[in-house]
């Protein structure tokens, strides 16, 4: 399983991709919409974990950038909405991908991303 | 019609919950980041029980990295309580530099979604006024999303406080394209009742842009009849 991080705060990204990596996952990780876009053009991932609210280009549009590009990459949302409903007033009616409420448990994000690519 | 105390009262709600929200949010992401921090010690403890030995220096490096995640978020709380305490007293005389610098760290959070640097003058005048502390912070507000707006991705928005001889003050908001008064959410009912709350003034220059909110030295306990919030 290879996947990509996207999120703003570094500290965050940067420790989940290391503690991803100790559990066999190959992750890389960037900060921005834009350097996500570049790494995807160079390497291949299965899936892309996305903070939705970004500077610049948004989880949102980031997701439906990258589906276009990558037909066949799949992805999960990390939101720090204070709720479910906050993150879906959000989401385009059109779009269906599944998310997860920071923080998160690491456990429950590979079972979610195992979930995911089997879908 | 609906009246000013109403519009007032009403967009009160609104910015609370607005700044109340990206708090919390904030407040999120600082937690996530603790959690991973304190995952990956879990982590390193597991491995260290199978045998691996402990890296000293990424130990101190992750219990660092987690005390700094404490001490943001003990300036979002901070924040976030002076803020609250804004509404104890409608009227109060309050230090503008202390305000500007509160609603500049409220929107901290919206200006880096934005890509725009706020850029508030180091230091700024300090003057104090006899006013409306929450409705004034709400009409900082209003006033920083329209400068936001007009900076645009990768723009400033200098910031600065300016004594009038009356007294009073003007707040600018610099680094502006040039915008019409009519043309922007400026000229709504909503920031009419707000300037109407808290008897400023809007100055805005014709060549750069810029935006100025004149405040007077104080406004008479008369006006309490005007806001609802």
């Amino acid at each position: 399983m290879r996947i990509l991080l996207v999120d703003d705060e570094k500290e965050f990204v940067a420790t989940l991709a290391e503690r991803l990596e100790l559990r066999g996952i190959d992750a890389d990780w960037v900060t921005t919409g834009e350097a996500a876009l570049a790494k995807a053009a160079e390497r291949a991932y299965d899936l892309a974990i996305l903070d939705v609210k970004m500077p610049g280009i948004s989880g949102l549009k980031l997701e439906k950038l990258m589906a276009q590009r990558h037909p066949g990459m799949k992805f999960i949302f990390l939101t720090g909405h204070g709720s479910a409903s906050d993150y879906h007033s959000g989401i385009a009616e059109d779009r269906v991908v599944d998310y997860l409420v920071k923080p998160v448990n690491i456990e429950a994000l590979i079972t979610k991303m195992q979930a995911t690519l089997t879908s | 019609m609906t009246v000013p105390a109403e519009i007032v009262g009403a967009e009160g709600l609104k910015f609370f919950g607005r700044i109340s929200a990206s708090i919390s949010h904030e407040i999120r992401n600082a937690l996530a980041v603790i959690n991973e921090h304190a995952g990956l010690l879990e982590d390193m403890t597991l491995m260290a029980e199978k045998g691996m030995p402990l890296d000293a220096a990424r130990l101190k490096r992750t219990a660092g990295a987690v005390l700094k995640q404490v001490q943001r978020v003990d300036g979002i709380v901070k924040t976030m309580n002076r803020f609250a305490h804004s509404v104890d007293e409608p009227l109060k005389r309050v230090d503008l530099a202390e305000t500007l610098e509160l609603v500049v760290r409220l929107f901290g959070r919206f200006a880096a979604v934005r890509q725009v640097t706020l850029a508030p003058e180091s230091p700024l005048a300090s003057v104090s006024v006899a006013t409306r502390p929450f409705q004034l912070q709400n009409l900082i507000g209003l006033c920083l999303d329209h400068a936001m707006q007009s900076a645009g991705a990768g723009g400033t928005v200098k910031l600065s406080i300016a004594p009038l001889p009356d007294g009073g003050a003007e707040i600018r908001f610099g680094g502006l394209g040039v915008s019409a008064l009519p043309e922007t959410p400026l000229a709504g009912e909503t920031f009419q009742a707000l300037l109407g709350a808290t008897r400023t003034e809007v100055a805005i220059c014709a060549e750069t842009g810029e935006l100025g909110l004149r405040l007077p030295p104080k406004i008479a306990c008369d006006a309490g009849g005007e806001t609802g919030a």
